[in-house]
C-alpha cells in the first residue's frame, strides 16, 4: 500500500515525482517547453499516449503502466494536457526568457482568466506562491471543454507553481 | 399483457449498453427505468472518463449518455421512463407500475437486470438536518438541476466520488472547506486528490464528523481524530465552517429485484456486500435473468458498459441470435477490455473478487 504525500497530503512530494519515470530531471528543461506528467499511481488510463500527435508519451500494455516521455520528442504542444483525464499534465518552459518561465495548465474553473490579466499561481498544496501574467487562453474545441491557460512567472518560482488559484 | 424478448431494467451504463448490443443482434428489446429521463448517472457525470479509447476515455460522462441515447434511438429500442418494476415471477412475467397509477404486466423471454446501486449514509448527531446530503444528490443538484445546495462543503470520504463531487462542486461555485476521511490514507485516485489539493482543499485523514452543529440547518461541522483501531481520540474536536455536508461513504448494490426473481447470492464485502451469483456470461442462477453494472459489484461507468455488453451478447445468444462461437467471441472480446480496467493498484482487488464470483457462478450455473 502506498503511504507517501499523495496518499496522505492529497498531493504527491517532489520525491514521490521523482522518482516516476515520466517526471523530468534538471536537464530535460533546458530543451525548451516539455510536457510534465505527474501521474505516480497505476490506473486504467492513456489518452496522453493516444493523443500525443508526435508520439512521444508510450505506456502500453497493460493500459496502468505509468506513461513514460522521450522530452527529445515532446514541442510542448499541450494536446495531452487537455486530454488528460486527471488533469495531470502541464507544460513547463524553462527557455521562456531570462527571467521568467511559462506554464500552461489545464483550467475548469469560471470565470476564466484573460490573456493580460494578472492571476496568483499555486503549488501543488494550493498555497500561493506568486503572481504571473497570463499570455494565452486557450479553448479549442478539440480540448472538450478544458482550457489551457499559459502564465509567465519569475523563474526562481520554476519548480514549485503548478496553477493558479481560483478566481 | 405486453411481450418482448429481452427486458432490461435500468437505463444506465449498463442497461443501455446491454439492450444495444441485444438489439444488435436482432432481439425485440424493452428497457424499463423508474426515472423520468435516462442514462442512469452518466449525466452528471460531467468530468472526462479514464480508460481507452474502447473504454470511450477523455470523453465526458454526459457525451457518452447522448452518445448511448443516440444508439438505443437508432436501432428503435423501446424505453418506457417513470416505470417502476415492482415484482418478477419465476416465468419471467415482470409486474411494473407506470407514471405512478398504471399497473402493466410485461412477459420477458429473458430479462436483464441494471439497476445500479444507492449510496450509504452515516449517521452522527444531527445527520437529519438539512444541507447533509449524500454526495451523488448533491452532484445531481449541481449537474443536472443546476442548483448549488451550500456555498462551503464539508465533504465525507475521499474515494473516487467524494474527490471528484468536491472537484465539481468547486466548479459549480461552490467552496470546500475540507475533505474529511476515516482511514490513515485517502481513498481515491491520486489525479483527483492532486487536483483538489492544489485548489486550496485540505485533506483530513484520520478524521471523521463527530456532530454537526446547527439547529434549524448545517451551520458548522465538528469533526474528531480517530485512533487505529478508529475510535475517537479525546480532546482532538475541531469546528470546521460548513453550510452543506456531503457523505461519500461508499454505494450499495441495488438488489431486491435479483432477490424478488429467485437469485442465489454470495457474499462478497469488497464489491458491496450480497451480490446474485453470476457466470461470466453475466448469468444468474435463474434461469433465463442476467445482471450488468453496479448490481454485481460496486465499480465504475466504463466497468458498468462493458457487462451491460457481455449480458446483451449473452441474452441475445441465448435466443438463438448467435451461435455458440460467436457468443464465446464476442465475450472474449469484452472480457478482454474488462480486463485492462481492472488492473493495477486500484483494481487488482475488484479483479480478484470478480474472479470469486465468477468461479461460484461457473459451479453453481456452468
Amino acid at each position: 500500500m502506498i503511504q507517501g504525500a499523495l496518499k496522505t497530503t492529497g498531493a504527491p512530494s517532489l520525491e514521490e515525482l521523482k522518482k516516476s519515470p515520466a517526471f523530468p530531471r534538471a536537464e530535460d528543461y533546458q530543451i525548451g517547453p516539455i510536457a510534465v506528467i505527474e501521474c505516480i499511481e497505476e490506473i486504467p488510463c492513456n489518452p496522453c499516449e493516444t493523443s500525443c500527435p508526435k508520439g512521444s508519451i508510450s505506456i502500453g500494455k497493460p493500459i496502468t503502466n505509468l506513461p513514460r516521455i522521450d522530452f527529445n520528442r515532446c514541442s510542448g504542444c499541450g494536446i495531452c494536457v487537455a486530454a488528460c483525464p486527471g488533469l495531470a499534465i502541464y507544460i513547463k518552459d524553462y527557455t521562456y526568457s531570462q527571467d521568467e518561465a511559462l506554464v500552461t495548465f489545464p483550467y475548469e474553473y469560471i470565470p476564466l482568466p484573460e490573456p493580460g490579466d494578472t492571476v496568483i499561481l499555486v503549488n501543488r498544496q494550493g498555497q500561493e506562491i506568486c503572481e504571473g501574467l497570463v499570455k494565452k487562453v486557450n479553448s479549442a474545441k478539440a480540448f472538450q471543454q478544458t482550457t489551457l491557460v499559459s502564465v509567465s512567472y519569475p523563474k526562481q518560482h520554476f519548480e514549485e507553481v503548478v496553477n493558479m488559484k481560483r478566481r | 399483457m405486453h411481450k418482448a424478448s429481452v427486458v432490461i431494467i435500468g437505463a444506465g451504463p449498463a442497461g443501455l449498453c446491454a439492450a444495444i448490443e441485444a438489439a444488435k443482434a436482432g432481439a425485440k428489446v424493452l428497457v424499463l427505468d423508474e426515472n423520468l429521463k435516462p442514462g442512469g448517472q452518466l449525466f452528471k457525470q460531467i468530468h472526462k472518463f479514464f480508460g481507452s479509447k474502447e473504454h470511450k476515455a477523455g470523453t465526458r460522462g454526459y457525451e457518452i449518455g447522448v452518445e448511448l441515447l443516440k444508439e438505443a434511438e437508432v436501432l428503435n429500442i423501446d424505453v418506457w421512463l417513470n416505470t417502476e418494476v415492482c415484482g418478477i415471477d419465476k416465468e419471467k412475467n415482470i409486474w411494473a407500475v407506470r407514471n405512478g397509477k398504471d399497473a402493466v404486466h410485461i412477459a420477458a423471454e429473458r430479462i436483464i437486470l441494471a439497476t445500479g446501486a444507492i449510496e450509504n449514509a452515516v449517521a452522527f448527531p444531527g445527520w437529519t438536518l438539512p444541507g447533509v446530503m449524500g454526495a451523488g444528490a448533491a452532484q445531481t443538484m449541481i449537474n443536472i438541476h443546476r442548483v448549488l445546495p451550500g456555498k462551503r462543503v464539508v465533504m465525507l470520504g475521499s474515494g473516487n466520488v467524494g474527490v471528484i463531487v468536491s472537484y465539481q462542486l468547486m466548479q459549480a461555485g461552490a467552496d470546500v472547506s475540507a475533505i474529511v476521511e476515516a482511514s490513515p490514507t485517502l481513498g481515491g485516485y491520486g489525479v483527483h486528490t492532486a487536483k483538489v489539493r492544489r485548489a486550496g482543499v485540505p485533506f483530513y485523514t484520520s478524521h471523521s464528523i463527530s456532530k454537526v452543529i446547527g439547529k434549524e440547518k448545517v451551520e458548522a461541522v465538528e469533526i474528531v481524530a480517530l485512533d487505529q483501531q478508529w475510535r475517537p481520540i479525546n480532546g482532538t474536536k475541531k469546528v470546521l465552517e460548513a453550510d452543506t455536508i456531503c457523505l461519500a461513504a461508499g454505494l450499495s448494490p441495488l438488489t431486491e429485484l435479483a432477490w424478488i426473481a429467485g437469485c442465489q447470492f454470495h457474499y462478497i464485502p469488497e464489491l458491496g456486500g450480497h451480490l446474485p451469483i453470476h457466470n461470466r456470461y453475466m448469468e444468474t442462477t435463474a434461469a433465463g435473468i442476467y445482471v450488468a453494472g453496479d448490481i454485481t459489484g460496486i465499480e465504475e461507468a466504463s466497468t458498468a458498459m462493458e457487462e451491460g455488453m457481455l449480458a446483451g451478447i449473452n441474452a441475445a445468444a441465448s435466443l438463438g441470435f448467435y451461435s455458440q462461437k460467436e457468443k464465446e467471441q464476442l465475450s472474449a472480446i469484452v472480457w478482454d477490455r474488462l480486463d485492462a480496467l481492472r488492473c493495477g493498484y486500484f483494481g487488482q482487488k475488484r479483479k480478484t473478487a470478480k474472479e470469486r464470483m465468477i468461479s461460484v457462478g461457473k459451479k453453481v450455473i456452468g
